[in-house]
């Protein structure tokens, strides 16, 4: 079957901002930086995504969210294909993913490994309380200010 | 023997092993925040037998799926460490038994984004990343608790002596790493012993902790030809589902 092109990979992209991360419900996938590709043929649509963590749960309601949100627009035929290499960073996180995060209470990575500041009181004295934290994601740390504690999203 | 075969089972079964002892501590570590570090090193080590299963079902090309391999196949058909599947005792031996695997997983991870098998260098590449931060705390861990009280102290050296009769089985060349090695997918595990001793060491230091003076090395679980009696108990646990109910899905 031959789908119509009546949309375009630009809007496709566009789609997929709609689109948030499960966990972290204020950025969407396209945010995180897991969608590695978009392309369109006659066989419909393949979105190709690359799994944050290896084992977070999070990837196959990403995957289903994808497939809902083109289903919705209309497209019948689309396929979510994972790919792994190259590994995902959190270099690939977006600035407006980053700035979205910290206003959400959660610092954005840095590679010196830990958060520059605290995303409440932008105090910049803080302190580790557990590498790992919510989600696969991130680390436990805790203002030493204002004493709130908040999650850090590794730097990997 | 498909020796690729064989060494991918290998490779998924240290971390599918190593990932459900650790998943054990889920809601009974001692403490919140322990508790949370321990199921998501979980979690990343099961994400990775994913991959490595999936792999070597791909390279059997029987029809079997990562799923298939690991809930379908007895003890004997297990590639893991024998240190991997021993009970996990207390929270310092669990803590040290990852420690001792993390600082092999490093380098030879590190080595595996080399392979001439694509598939082995892209795998190795996403695993690396969870591994370094895997060695970050547990090396973390096991300073904080060898160099803690004498108590602490006490409980971590005997989970030393424990586990390092273990430790020499990771570095046992058979024909599996000699065909691997000859075919370019991955080096000879002895090749890292100089690279885990440099780390174990200069860790156990930190933690005011002794090496025991034994060259002795259990081996049999990576070639599973001996398993030890406890593989079998948590195997009962961990495929009870698909034991009581082939082929079940939801």
């Amino acid at each position: 079957m031959v789908v119509s092109a009546d949309f375009t990979e630009a809007q496709i992209w566009a789609w997929l901002e709609e689109v948030p991360d499960p966990e972290i419900p204020v950025i969407s996938v396209v945010d995180l930086g897991v969608i590695r590709d978009v392309a369109v043929d006659q066989n419909g649509v393949t979105v190709t995504i690359t799994p944050t963590y290896s084992g977070c749960p999070a990837m196959a309601v990403i995957a289903l969210d994808i497939k809902t949100v083109l289903a919705m627009h209309g497209i019948k035929q689309m396929t979510v294909k994972t790919q792994i290499a190259p590994p995902w960073t959190t270099d690939w996180l977006s600035k407006k993913g980053r700035a979205r995060l910290e206003d959400y209470g959660i610092a954005p990575p840095q590679a010196a490994g830990g958060p520059v500041r605290c995303p409440h009181c932008k105090s910049t004295q803080v302190e580790k309380v557990s590498q790992f934290g919510s989600t696969p994601c991130k680390a436990q740390w805790r203002c030493t200010t204002c004493l709130e504690p908040f999650d850090y999203f590794k730097c990997i | 023997m498909n020796h690729l075969f064989e060494f991918l089972l290998r490779q998924g079964d240290n971390v599918l092993v190593l990932g459900h002892r650790t998943s054990e501590w889920c809601g009974v570590a001692p403490a919140l925040e322990e508790d949370i570090a321990l199921a998501n090193t979980a979690l990343d080590l099961i994400g990775q037998t994913q991959l490595w299963l999936g792999y070597a079902a791909e390279v059997e090309g029987a029809g079997r799926s990562a799923n298939d391999l690991a809930y379908q196949r007895d003890v004997y058909d297990f590639r893991n460490l024998l240190m991997l599947e021993v009970p996990n005792d207390d929270f310092g031996r669990t803590l040290m038994r990852q420690f001792l695997f993390d600082a092999f997983q490093v380098p030879w991870l590190t080595a595996l984004l080399q392979s001439d098998d694509q598939q082995v260098a892209d795998i190795a590449a996403k695993s690396l990343k969870e591994a370094l931060y895997h060695l970050d705390r547990s090396s973390e861990t096991v300073i904080m608790l060898g160099d803690g009280t004498e108590h602490s102290n006490a409980r971590m050296q005997a989970a030393l002596n424990y586990l390092f009769p273990y430790a020499g089985e990771m570095f046992a060349d058979d024909a599996t790493d000699i065909a691997m090695d000859d075919s370019g997918v991955a080096p000879l595990p002895s090749a890292m012993r100089a690279a885990w001793t440099q780390t174990v060491e200069k860790v156990l230091g930190e933690a005011c902790l002794t090496l025991p003076d034994t060259a002795f090395a259990h081996s049999g679980g990576r070639t599973g030809f001996r398993h030890t009696e406890h593989l079998g108990h948590m195997l009962a646990t961990m495929q009870t589902l698909q034991r009581s109910y082939p082929g079940a899905t939801w």
